[in-house]
């Protein structure tokens, strides 16, 4: 690092060492499980067993005896200080949402759910306490599954009087933004291709490393919340407004947050029973939980199936597709909840130009833990089916899988381009990212091999599958998330604070856990004022010191959040300006502001933003009627989402014999626009590449049929190790974004949207010659193998995957968990 | 309760504790080193992973009354443990590299990993992957956790993408 202290020539682009780095490599962290207060009591949860069920009695008599027992609640000493957990995004008017209390008193709908706490002087008594909670319960009849669930026999929330809670509905047709996709399928099954397919979108565990904790203090005039979220700022709008504590009385605070994935974006019963519980009894309390309980109360991901069509010509232009989803929500609707295949709903249509199109989601409840966002939320599950289908479209046509989709997508003369889903892409080069991705991967040299390997009847087959993917994040324009119900909007805040010796704060409503957004905002400010990089210090995760902001989540920090940051830091400028020109004693006009100076055009006169810094807190010497403060705020909310793009390649080789995969190569090149932190961009693409390939070949969380979650610990939920995974070959194009300043696009969510279906892609190429069509997620040998030597007939691929296209009574059941953790 | 005493970071600490306390336990509760953390409960994830007489132990998995005159290191105590001034090599590697991210499993990380090179000064790729395999991240996709560990052997240079430096 040889750059200068006062003149960095320019932060953004330079892959800077993480300011996070040195605390976090030394152990001096602030987790919030390492926080204490005094007279901290702690808290453990009794859990319910059973997926559905009465509670007939809870007997607490025992466990309030245990030592050093301060008490022990259940919902009904709760009451309404508990609050409810809420959906701030209800899909359509109508539609059928259960109440979530954070411990219900009478019914449990998930195994997990909370019953009763025990609060304790320290938390290994609270849990030998809780193990003395008597409970009784009579057992209801549990609903498990989508399939089950849309028969409406055995019911999630017999009150209710149904499972399904919404039918969420897009037409192109009826949109005016294309034609009918019915049409064109009609039209194609008589003179063209038609390709059905029905792909299971397993559940998934977000599993963020940190287990959920929270700490709450009710001493002193506000009450302060301490937890391990991504969302402080809704967390206290949602803590407000169903507890009835005003807002101004409530300060939440996400100190070192370990990981999310969309995994801490919630608003948990564990943070409202902890805030409930600290009121009543006027102590601080703390909740951690195990692993064990993060994975079977923590929301889970994903769990969808997906009934599609697509229609094309002869040649493979794509004439329509269709869409027919159906989602499980889980026992509750989460905060997300039925938004999240909604945000898909946009995507199916991906980097292509699609005539027609229909999507149609039906949202079920059922008794499992609730369902909410992960990673990519909605856009993996959209980009897993149109890709899948693209590879299915190139074999029944008979030509490349590349070729395909250079045939289907916008090129890069079309953009803005308006797609058939209604949104306006406004940059992007698939044909260079493509390009760039096949010369890194080596495509014709791989292709030739597989060739050859075919030829010999190798055993073991080596498959390339491909993922051409974009998709909308940067959420987002809150006109839009009006328009689809959401309760909120999506603007982002910051504000830049001048301090007197000449260093800047800078205040960002996103809240960071794990991203370093500390380093790559300190570039940009760095940048924008001309101020050392070292100088910056960015403030974050905390209802006081930010106290305005919407988080962290969608890819929307920096494509959000750094426009306000930008803005903020104009304003700025714009603010010292005259005071540079006052105390330089010439006109405004003559005044220009490069690289942290303000200078006298014309003159070597000039001051640092620093010394006007100093000068405005000193405020001897200002113009009349200017205030004393340079520091700036801004607001800004995004006119459109932010699409970043890219193509993925992966190589796989099948072995024949016994079903195992391997994965042998593993190329992409996305196209985020402009990179603030390329060493951090890179971080981000290889830890979002290996939670989709994770998807694709390692992880379910599996239910049995009574509803208890089989794969609850981490020795049952197969999250990826060092000996699992690859080193990647990853590379960049840059197409910057046309609707923030930076003309960045977000990149946090992109390889985990993209890298699933390139997986599964190449191991169905690997033995499509057997007649294998599909592997169903995720493909452990067993499936694989079950793929191959089931696929004789050209039937599918194994048995519970795609479901034999579209029997109404096919019985998918629990069968969809079939082999998997094998 | 049960008398123990052993040397934790180049302290000597003593204390009566329990004897179904786990070491990371006592580590966190009672010492207040909470640099090292807890990630689960089945022993999977390795974010505890402390060394022991030297050697790497996931203090999930070692009670506190079998500490019971040994030498603890924890990641609060690492640095003090190479000739030299600041951070220890595998530390700065880490950083260098961006082999972490949230930070949550860099402690066990870290531990395992100049454990690891202790062992096997000049790992290849496999063997690296291997030797961390009982320690799990989310963020990272490991690939630049595999650079940090070479880069800190002394091997590949720490070639990281997009890295220049």
């Amino acid at each position: 690092m040889t750059a200068t202290q006062d003149a960095p020539a320019s932060e953004i682009g330079r892959d800077r060492r993480r300011k996070e780095d040195q605390r976090l490599i030394t152990g001096r962290t602030r987790w919030t499980d390492n926080l204490t207060v005094p007279g901290l009591l702690h808290l453990a949860m009794v859990r319910s067993p059973f997926a559905h069920a009465t509670i007939t009695s809870i007997d607490v008599e025992a466990a309030k005896e245990s030592p050093n027992v301060v008490a022990v609640l259940t919902g009904t000493d709760l009451a309404d200080l508990q609050g409810v957990c809420i959906n701030a995004w209800p899909i359509t008017p109508d539609q059928v949402a259960p109440t979530h209390l954070p411990m219900p008193t009478e019914r449990v709908a998930f195994a997990g759910e909370i019953v009763a706490c025990v609060v304790a002087r320290t938390a290994a008594e609270a849990r030998d306490a809780a193990e003395l909670v008597d409970v009784e319960y009579d057992e209801l009849p549990a609903v498990i599954g989508i399939k089950d669930a849309l028969k409406d026999e055995v019911l999630a929330h017999p009150d209710l009087g149904t499972n399904k809670s919404a039918l969420w509905v897009f037409d192109s047709a009826e949109a005016g933004t294309g034609g009918s996709a019915d049409e064109a399928i009609e039209k194609a099954r008589a003179d063209g291709v038609v390709v059905e397919r029905e792909f299971r979108q397993q559940r998934l565990i977000p599993a963020f490393m940190e287990p959920r904790s929270v700490v709450v203090d009710p001493t002193g005039e506000q009450i302060t919340v301490w937890s391990a979220t991504q969302i402080p700022h809704i967390l206290r709008f949602a803590l407000a407004a169903t507890t009835g504590v005003p807002e101004s009385k409530i300060r939440v605070i996400a100190p070192d947050v370990g990981g999310g994935f969309g995994g801490k974006l919630q608003q948990t019963p564990e943070e409202m029973i902890a805030f409930a519980v600290a009121r009543l009894l006027s102590k601080p309390v703390k909740y951690t939980e195990t692993r064990s309980e993060s994975l079977v109360s923590a929301h889970h991901g994903r769990d969808q199936w997906q009934k599609l069509t697509l229609a094309a010509e002869k040649d493979g232009t794509v004439t329509g597709f269709k869409v027919e989803l159906s989602a499980d929500l889980g026992a509750y609707i989460a905060i997300v909840g039925g938004g999240v295949p909604v945000l898909g709903a946009f995507m199916f249509n991906a980097i292509y130009k699609f005539p027609a199109y229909h999507f149609a989601c039906q949202t079920v409840l059922t008794n499992t833990t609730w369902t909410d966002a992960y990673r990519g939320a909605g856009r993996p599950e959209a980009t897993f089916a149109i890709e899948r289908m693209m590879d299915e479209l190139a074999a029944e046509v008979g030509v490349d899988p590349m070729e395909i989709r250079r045939k289907n997508w916008i090129t890069h003369e079309e953009f803005p381009f308006t797609t058939v889903a209604g949104l306006e892409y406004d940059s992007g080069n698939y044909e260079a990212a493509t390009a760039r991705a096949m010369e890194m991967f080596g495509y014709d040299e791989l292709r030739a091999e597989q060739q050859r390997r075919r030829e010999s009847n190798d055993p073991v087959q080596l498959g390339l599958g491909i993922s051409t993917f974009t998709e909308m994040c940067g959420l987002a324009p809150s006109r839009v998330l009006g328009q689809l119900d959401y309760g909120a909007g999506g603007w982002e805040h910051a504000s830049v604070r001048m301090l007197p010796t000449g260093k800047v704060e800078v205040v960002t409503g996103a809240s960071a856990h794990g991203q370093g957004h500390e380093t790559a905002f300190s570039q940009i400010v760095a940048d924008r004022l001309g101020v050392p990089f070292e100088d910056v210090e960015i403030l974050h995760g905390d209802t006081a010191i930010a106290p305005k902001g919407l988080d962290t989540y969608g890819s929307r920090s920096l494509v959000v959040g750094g426009e306000a940051l930008v803005r903020a830091a104009d304003k700025v400028i714009e603010k010292a300006k005259p005071i540079a020109a006052h105390l330089l004693e010439a006109s405004m006009d003559d005044i220009k502001f490069h690289e942290g100076r303000f200078s006298v055009v014309g003159t070597d006169q000039g001051l640092g933003i620093g010394e006007i810094a100093t000068a405005t807190f000193a405020a001897h010497n200002l113009p009349d009627g200017v205030e004393p403060s340079i520091d700036a705020d801004a607001t800004f909310d995004p006119v459109n989402f932010n699409y970043p793009h890219g193509t993925h390649l992966c190589a796989m080789e099948v072995d024949t014999e016994t079903g195992a995969v391997k994965m042998r190569k593993y190329a992409c090149c996305d196209d985020i626009g402009n990179v603030i932190n390329p060493l951090i961009v890179a971080g981000q693409v290889h830890g979002g590449l290996v939670q989709g390939i994770a998807q694709a070949l390692w992880e379910e969380a599996v239910y049995d049929e009574a509803g208890t979650l089989v794969s609850g610990s981490f020795v049952d939920y197969l999250l990826p190790t060092t000996a699992d995974t690859i080193s990647f070959d990853v590379d960049h194009t840059t197409t910057p974004a046309l609707t923030n300043t930076l003309g960045v696009k977000g990149v946090g969510e992109a390889g985990t949207i993209a890298s699933t279906p390139a997986v599964v892609n190449a191991i169905v190429d690997a033995v499509r010659h057997l007649g294998v069509t599909d592997v169903q997620m995720p493909c452990t040998p067993e499936r694989v193998w079950k793929a191959i030597n089931g696929a004789g007939d050209g039937g599918p691929a194994t048995q519970g995957a795609a479901m034999p296209h579209f029997e109404p009574d096919a019985e998918p059941g629990t069968s969809s968990t079939e082999g998997a953790g094998a | 309760m049960t008398r123990i005493s052993l040397t934790v970071d180049g302290s000597k600490v003593a204390d009566d504790v329990e004897p179904r306390m786990l070491l990371v336990q006592y580590l966190r509760e009672r010492l207040g080193k909470t640099g090292t953390v807890i990630g689960c409960d089945t022993s999977n994830c390795g974010a505890c992973t402390v060394h022991l007489d030297g050697t790497s132990v996931k203090s999930c998995n070692v009670l506190a009354v079998q500490a019971d005159g040994s030498e603890v290191t924890t990641i609060e105590g690492l640095a003090d443990t190479h000739d030299g001034d600041g951070l220890h090599p595998v530390q700065e590697a880490f950083r260098e590299c961006h082999g972490l991210q949230c930070g949550f499993c860099t402690p066990g990380m870290v531990m395992q990993t100049a454990a690891l090179l202790q062992e096997n000064p000049k790992p290849s790729e496999d063997e690296i992957r291997e030797g961390l395999e009982g320690n799990l991240c989310r963020c990272t996709g490991y690939h630049n956790i595999v650079k940090a560990v070479q880069h800190a052997s002394g091997q590949a240079a720490g070639q990281t993408e997009g890295a220049s430096a």
